[in-house]
């Protein structure tokens, strides 16, 4: 199987690692940097779990190979609070407004949230179930979820 | 919403305490089944049969052996004779429970439905693993699938299991009852309508997985596995090992749901425990979101004929409900079915005096049916929509035919004709709060106006009573409450919390009853090593039956600490009161030790406490539960149907719940929220479908539509609150919005339709459904 080096900045920490080819960017992030707060919840684009910001977009990380964020900045779940484990705004949101039950889903919809209210910081409700549409949870029914995310909204993103 | 007060708001019980499980999985740091990993662990991957019924002719594993990085590829011959025990749930194992599908490991000789599983690859990675079962050839001699469940009990040719001979898994019925038929046959008006239910499947968002790991030196099997019931699991394991449960440990972290899909040891973990003791190594099984809608479990595949008689008032004499399940090939455990729940809980809240029932469950060439949130609810289903058929055939609103049969407060306990006896519920309660929420009144007025410019709007509604069983192993849990010697607290627990709050609910009983703050309070479950046994978390039964546990434990050490503390302080045990872990002089604030100080004089000062005390603060409790409990609710929604397009849109969605004290009012909410939405999908949304070869077509989410946040109105919440007469007074209701939502959203749409002249009776009711009802009504 082909190897391949993959150079990239994944919460703001230098990683390099040789990988087969088609490995995927969520088994990178999971298994060669030890990050498992990257979900996977179906491996074919339509759960949004494994969400992950590229160069700060929000892609799917079980659609794009390793191999193809070489020399990209990579931010996770992991790496959208604080340090010390303080909880980010849209974090601190999700928990006050139980915007989440068994967390299976949570850190998809955190990322997805995040890079949400970073382009558009004072949504509609339309534009949030729009913006949420891509992201499945099978818990919530999504209450909490929206509220979460009109509360982040009033507490202003940065 | 909450439109009554809490009765029995508490320092922690009653209140919406956030949850101590949100830090770690908010921050990415849960730690699910697929981040763990064992040094020298290996990972499997199942080849799985692509035709529903067939013999298999070729089955040749030679190349995938050599591949590189596999170290095994196993087969029926490995595997199929190293059972110990039957591969099936504890409570089915011993056949008490009547037939359960011939399980075996792997297929033999010929698979019986799409999925069945082949052989289990395992390999130094999963994608060598899945390169190896492309390399494994099959061969297969087709034969005709029983699909059509309506069919299989009459097929005698083509048996699904021919061990069983024949397809129809069980069959009861009530015997003839010729007061039933003198009642029916004087009711003023008979309606009989027969209703189907689709077959859906859970979809946990986390699919399902384990690591197992047989460590032949030491003789013992540890495993790690996203399960509800990590005491059922490792039962299990030791059955079919043929090993003692104290050789196997089985640690259950965070699950990402299960909705009953977890509830018992499936099949093909089971396999992977056999592949790890045959290798003696630690192997990790992963399934994948295609496995899962394929193979892991389905639901509620029914079909109700239902007969009801009335009299001239619009009140119900009789009924009759014939009840048809499909189990699929293999189901979990028996048929897989309830239906003999289906049956009891027919009448629901409502004063039906004679009934009788049939019930069957038949073997199919499809995936076998398991539990899903409400897994008897085909009689919620069947009921509430007749109750609309009813209504409409004799001319009432379906609100004011309610109202006339349901069970009113004055007349509990009420026994219904099968035999359950109702206590301490509300249902006109919750239907009145639920019809005053939603505005009927107002609705019926603006419905009408509507219609008169061409619009349909309905609104439906859903009326049940939700029974929690507290039987045999169902009916016990267990609560360890150890107060540490600096006056922090552990508790330890049998359930399987996957997503339902228990670290934070328990905590707050805890709390609450002891006299501590909820910080001190770390709430441990799922490592069968340390928890006390118990029933796992399923069948909404760790709100009524943990709690009081959680309780009375709590309550027990409470009564020892104060007794340490009044030896300690010269004071009488009932001058003493403890809060926020300070034991105090009551009046006198001044006169005061702590809980740390006591809890240190237990341990470790024990010549300190009163003579012939046992040192130590620390106490388990069992809480035995009643056979059956109840908690009700009453759901409400209306919506709007675009008749060009048959497209559905839920206008308003009302919920009026009574789960008796609430322990955490917003966990209540995100619970009834969850269940309405996946009912929502179960009605517009979600249908597993086969094609008649018993071909699967819905294998991603692409074909299988979970609802999204775009489809989901807003959801209300009314809030009526009986005590249960149980310890603290609480009740289950973790599966009842998912029952109550199907038959609302469903009556919501059959009433927008009505003056169409268009009639349902199946679900599920997407935009092609609609309008090829409205295009079969008849001319008006
Ligand atoms: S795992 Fe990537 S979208 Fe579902
Ligand atoms: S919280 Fe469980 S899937 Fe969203």
């Amino acid at each position: 199987m082909k190897m391949v080096t993959v150079t990239v900045t994944v919460n703001g920490e230098p990683r390099r690692a040789s990988v087969e080819a088609r490995k995927t960017l969520a088994d990178f992030l999971r298994e060669d940097c030890a990050l498992t707060g990257t979900h996977l919840g179906c491996e074919h684009g339509v759960c949004g779990a494994c969400t992950v910001l590229l160069d700060g977009a929000a892609v799917r990380s079980c659609l794009v190979f390793a191999v193809q964020a070489d020399g990209a900045d990579i931010t996770t779940i992991e790496g959208i609070g604080g340090p010390g484990g303080e909880l980010s705004p849209v974090q601190a949101a999700f928990r006050d407004a139980h915007g989440l039950q068994c967390g299976f889903c949570t850190p998809g919809f955190v990322v997805s949230v995040t890079a949400f209210l970073r382009d558009n910081a004072d949504p509609t409700d339309e534009e949030i179930r729009d913006a949420l549409s891509g992201n499945l949870c099978r818990c919530t029914g999504y209450q909490g979820i929206i509220n979460a995310v009109r509360l982040a909204a009033r507490a202003g993103v940065r | 919403m909450t439109t009554s007060p809490l009765q029995t708001a508490g320092r922690f019980v009653g209140q919406s305490v956030k949850r101590k499980e949100d830090p770690r999985l908010v921050t990415g740091h849960g730690r699910y089944v697929d981040d763990v990993t064992v040094p020298g662990m290996l990972h499997a991957a199942f080849l799985r049969s692509d035709v529903a019924r067939g013999r298999i002719t070729r089955l040749d594993v030679a190349a995938a052996r050599e591949c590189s990085g596999v170290h095994a590829v196993l087969t029926a011959a490995d595997l199929n004779d190293r059972p110990a025990g039957p591969m099936l749930p504890s409570m089915f194992a011993d056949g008490s429970q009547g037939i359960s599908a011939p399980v075996r490991p792997l297929a033999d000789g010929d698979v019986r439905f799409v999925g069945d599983p082949i052989a289990l690859v395992v390999a130094d990675s999963r994608y060598v693993a899945e390169d190896a079962c492309e390399l494994i050839e099959v061969e297969y001699e087709p034969l005709t699938a029983v699909v059509d469940f309506e069919r299989a009990a009459d097929d005698t040719e083509n048996l699904v299991h021919p061990e069983l001979g024949s397809n129809i898994a069980s069959t009861m019925a009530t015997p003839p009852d010729a007061a039933l038929d003198e009642a029916l046959s004087r009711a003023a008006h008979v309606v009989t309508e027969t209703f189907y239910q689709q077959r859906q499947t859970p979809t946990p968002m986390e699919t399902r997985g384990i690591v197992a790991h047989w460590d032949p030196y030491a003789a013992a099997l540890r495993v790690w596995m996203s399960s509800q019931n990590p005491h059922e699991v490792r039962r299990t394991c030791a059955r079919i090992l043929g090993v003692a449960e104290s050789r196997v440990r089985v640690v259950q972290q965070d699950v990402g749901g299960g909705f009953g899909q977890k509830y018992f040891m499936p099949r093909d973990e089971m396999t992977v425990v056999l592949a790890s003791h045959l290798l003696g190594r630690p192997v990790k099984w992963i399934e994948d979101r295609r496995e899962n809608l394929l193979s892991s479990n389905h639901a509620r595949r029914d079909r109700a004929t239902v007969t009801v008689g009335v009299d001239a008032d619009g009140r119900i004499v009789g009924a009759r409900i014939e009840h048809l399940e499909d189990s699929g090939a293999y189901a979990n455990g028996g048929t897989g079915g309830t239906g003999m729940f289906v049956a009891m809980m027919f009448p629901g809240p409502y004063r039906i005096p004679r009934l009788g029932w049939s019930t069957t469950a038949v073997w199919t060439n499809t995936c076998g049916r398991g539990a899903y949130r409400g897994p008897w609810m085909m009689e919620t289903v069947a009921r509430e929509e007749m109750m609309d058929v009813v209504a409409r055939a004799i001319g009432l609103d379906p609100l004011e035919f309610r109202r006339r049969n349901v069970i009113g407060r004055d007349e509990l306990p009420y026994a219904t004709a099968s035999g359950m006896v109702y206590e301490h519920v509300s249902p006109s309660e919750t239907l009145e709060q639920a019809a005053s929420l939603i505005d009927y009144d107002g609705f019926r007025s603006r419905q009408a106006e509507a219609r008169a410019n061409g619009r349909y709007l309905g609104v439906g509604l859903g009326l049940y009573i939700e029974p929690q069983a507290g039987m045999g192993a169902l009916g016990v849990e267990a609560a360890n409450v150890r107060v540490e010697p600096d006056g922090t607290v552990n508790v330890f627990v049998g359930s399987g919390s996957h997503g339902q709050s228990l670290e934070t609910t328990v905590a707050q009983v805890v709390a609450e009853h002891l006299g501590v703050d909820i910080d001190a309070v770390a709430v441990h479950q799922g490592d069968t090593d340390v928890a006390p046994f118990g029933g796992g978390t399923g069948g909404s039964r760790s709100g009524p039956i943990l709690s009081p546990a959680a309780r009375q434990a709590a309550l027990e050490v409470r009564d020892k600490a104060i007794r340490i503390a009044a030896h300690l302080m010269e004071a009488a045990p009932d001058d003493l009161e403890i809060d926020g872990g300070v034991i105090s002089v009551r009046g006198t604030p001044a006169r005061s030790t702590t809980l740390a100080q006591v809890a240190t004089t237990a341990y470790q000062q024990s010549d300190l406490l009163p003579p012939g005390m046992e040192p130590g603060l620390e106490v388990i409790s069992r809480y035995k539960a009643p056979p059956v409990m109840y908690s009700n609710a009453c759901h409400a929604c209306t919506c709007e149907v675009d008749a060009a397009t048959g497209h559905v849109t839920l206008t308003r969605y009302v919920v009026s719940e009574d789960c008796g004290v609430m322990i955490n009012p917003m966990v209540v909410e995100g619970q009834i929220a969850g269940g309405v939405v996946q009912g929502i999908g179960g009605v517009l949304y979600e249908q597993i479908v086969y094609d008649d070869e018993g071909n699967p077509l819905t294998t991603t989410f692409l074909d299988y539509l979970v609802p999204t946040a775009a489809e989901v109105p807003v959801i209300e919440y009314g809030h009526v609150e009986t005590p249960a007469a149980t310890p603290g007074g609480y009740k289950g209701m973790g599966e009842g919005g998912a029952i109550g939502s199907v038959p609302a959203v469903f009556n919501a749409v059959a009433d927008a339709l009505a003056p169409l002249g268009a009639r349902v009776n199946r679900l599920p009711l997407g935009p092609s459904e609609v309008l090829a009802a409205i295009e079969a009504a008849p001319a008006r």
